[in-house]
């Protein structure tokens, strides 16, 4: 494993790069980012196996999709940092001329970015077929994706959580972000979900949970168990449990920041709470 | 005035079939979706060829969408198969975003376009589709006339990057263009030489064009008629050469009115050479349970309309 020490501080300096993403524009979706920061930095500087550089086609590496893609600002910020693009157009985010729109899009060319998404309940599919793909070129390496637990009421994700399993679909890893939170409230007094966990291992997936979401020791292991079962016959599913907003107490536990911005005096008591580790954009 | 002949009544949807049976054999990279009407779509040779290539879907075309935009993603050139209106309306927001706004090179082939899929009524003969798709920044969009041309377009469509929008239809019609014709996305064929109007027709209403066009040559009418196999992006230049001669213009689809091929050839029309049309398409309205024949009649999308269409504008230029 990669020094951890410097993967905490990653994780740090992207809580910095969403809050002051979105402030600047004073639009776009904190709570979602902050909950997944500790899962875009493991994934991308620690699971993923990446080529240097960046090629729509994104042969012989593993590939990443993101579906729920208002958390743009924590997928833009671990792009950046990972050496897709320069850290400095963090400062155009959602800016018009921008490649980084306020959804994630292929359109103006952003390196890192291969489908678009923001209408929800797609991705999964996108990643059967960049999965399927893989197999046709005797590909071995993995897909990756990441769904929002509300995106699962979405319809089309089930028609693609069934076809993953009854075609074996295993070199898969889906990511569900359960911080159990949606626009309108919590699942529960929105549309109750179930038990997830009951309904994936029905459709024929293998299913595992990560209690600590936010613990970038247990994310890391829980995204190396879930590789460790690829390749069986099933594909992998994570219910990784989060908190909405992390790392800014007066964000957490709550839906009330999913799509707002922090003031100025918000946005300075944020910052302090992350005081900068590997320096601003 | 040339003669075209029908060579025996075929399905064009048998001309795709046949068209992605030849890809299986020469392009590696084509890959075949379906959503359970395999039959229906013809694709069946191109399964038991390649079973390995296939990809059964089940009832289940929003999944579909997705993944053929995602197969795009380490270069493969995925064909989707399923009723025009499964492929289009039912699945707008995932051809929207996943295919055209990622720009993906995802061929979506449509069967059962229109009234002539028949008996099945209203809710499968989708007269929307050509609207929607021509909406959609980057799309391309091909309605064939018949089994050759299919066929041909079926290959051409192949070498194009990008998302293109392929509609056929279910009912047996006649075969006339020709069998080893190259299909160029975006050119108009010229049909016949006129100078009193121009017939532009798309699709199925291509052959009763030519029909209509010896009618009103009968009649001592020159009927110049191009076939519009592309509506978008659309051959300007032919509509434009044609109609500034002619003086007025007739277009014919197995559409609605609003948003099909009439209102693109107006379009061009009103910025460069304003004149006097007549569309021959359904006029708002949905369709039913019938007949083919019966249908294009009750729906006045034959050569008898075209015919009546063409003495009116005529009489208006």
């Amino acid at each position: 494993m990669s020094d951890t020490h410097r993967l905490h501080d990653l994780v740090t300096q992207v809580r910095r790069d969403i809050l002051r993403q979105v402030h600047k524009v004073n639009s776009g979706h904190p709570g979602g980012s902050l909950g997944c920061a500790e899962f875009f930095v493991a994934l991308f500087q620690e699971i993923m196996d990446r080529k240097s550089g960046f090629d729509m086609n994104g042969k012989d590496e593993d590939l990443f999709f993101l579906s729920n893609g208002h958390i743009s600002p924590v997928f833009y910020s671990v792009l950046a940092r990972s050496g897709y693009f320069p850290v400095d157009e963090l400062n155009t985010f959602r800016l018009i001329n921008s490649r980084l729109q306020g959804h994630p899009t292929t359109h103006e060319g952003l390196p890192g970015i291969r489908i678009a998404s923001g209408s929800l309940g797609q991705g999964i599919s996108v990643a059967i077929g960049a999965a399927e793909t893989k197999k046709l070129n005797k590909d071995a390496h993995l897909i990756y994706t990441l769904c929002g637990d509300g995106e699962l009421q979405e319809g089309q994700n089930w028609e693609a959580i069934m076809y993953a399993a009854g075609n074996k679909v295993d070199n898969l890893i889906l990511t569900v972000d359960y911080n159990g939170q949606q626009i309108d409230g919590s699942l529960d007094t929105v549309l109750p979900m179930g038990n997830l966990k009951a309904k994936f291992e029905a459709f024929g997936w293998d299913v595992l949970e990560v209690k600590e979401g936010n613990n970038l020791i247990a994310i890391i292991d829980g995204l190396n168990n879930a590789k460790s079962r690829t390749g069986n016959g099933r594909p992998v599913c994570i219910l990784m449990h989060t908190v909405m907003g992390n790392g800014v107490d007066f964000m957490m536990h709550t839906h009330a920041w999913h799509g707002k911005a922090p003031n100025d005096e918000q946005l300075e008591t944020a910052l302090a709470q992350n005081p900068a580790t590997l320096g601003d954009y | 005035m040339k003669k075209y002949t029908d060579t025996g009544k075929k399905d064009t949807r048998s001309g795709f079939g046949a068209g992605l049976t030849e890809l299986g054999k020469t392009n590696p990279d084509v890959v075949a979706l379906c959503a359970d009407l395999t039959g229906s779509l013809k694709m069946d040779e191109f399964k038991a060829n390649h079973p390995e290539r296939f990809f059964q879907v089940g009832i289940a075309e929003a999944n579909m969408m997705g993944m053929a935009a995602g197969m795009t993603i380490g270069g493969k050139i995925p064909f989707t198969g399923t009723f025009a209106n499964f492929s289009t309306g039912r699945v707008y927001d995932q051809i929207r975003q996943s295919i055209a706004y990622s720009h993906k090179n995802v061929k979506i082939c449509a069967s059962h376009a229109g009234v002539t899929l028949g008996e099945d009524g209203a809710t499968h003969q989708i007269l929307e589709d050509l609207g929607l798709m021509k909406m959609l920044p980057g799309m391309t969009v091909i309605n064939t006339c018949d089994y050759n041309q299919t066929k041909a377009a079926t290959l051409a469509i192949a070498d194009h990057d990008g998302p293109v929008y392929l509609r056929f239809g279910r009912p047996k019609v006649a075969n006339f263009t020709a069998a080893d014709q190259t299909f160029e996305i975006g050119k108009a064929v010229h049909l016949q030489d006129g100078s009193d109007v121009t017939l532009v027709a798309t699709g199925h209403l291509v052959w009763e064009a030519l029909l209509a066009a010896e009618t009103l040559h009968e009649q001592g009418i020159s009927a110049e008629v191009i076939n519009i196999h592309t509506i978008k992006p659309l051959d300007n230049k032919a509509i434009l050469d044609s109609v500034s001669k002619t003086g007025c213009v007739v277009t014919a689809e197995e559409h609605n009115y609003l948003g099909g091929l009439g209102e693109s050839v107006a379009r061009v029309l009103s910025q460069n050479h304003p004149s006097p049309q007549e569309f021959v398409a359904t006029q708002d309205t949905f369709g039913e349970s019938g007949t083919p024949a019966q249908l294009m009649e009750k729906y006045g999308l034959n050569a008898d309309a075209i015919v009546k269409a063409a003495m009116k504008v005529i009489a208006r230029k």
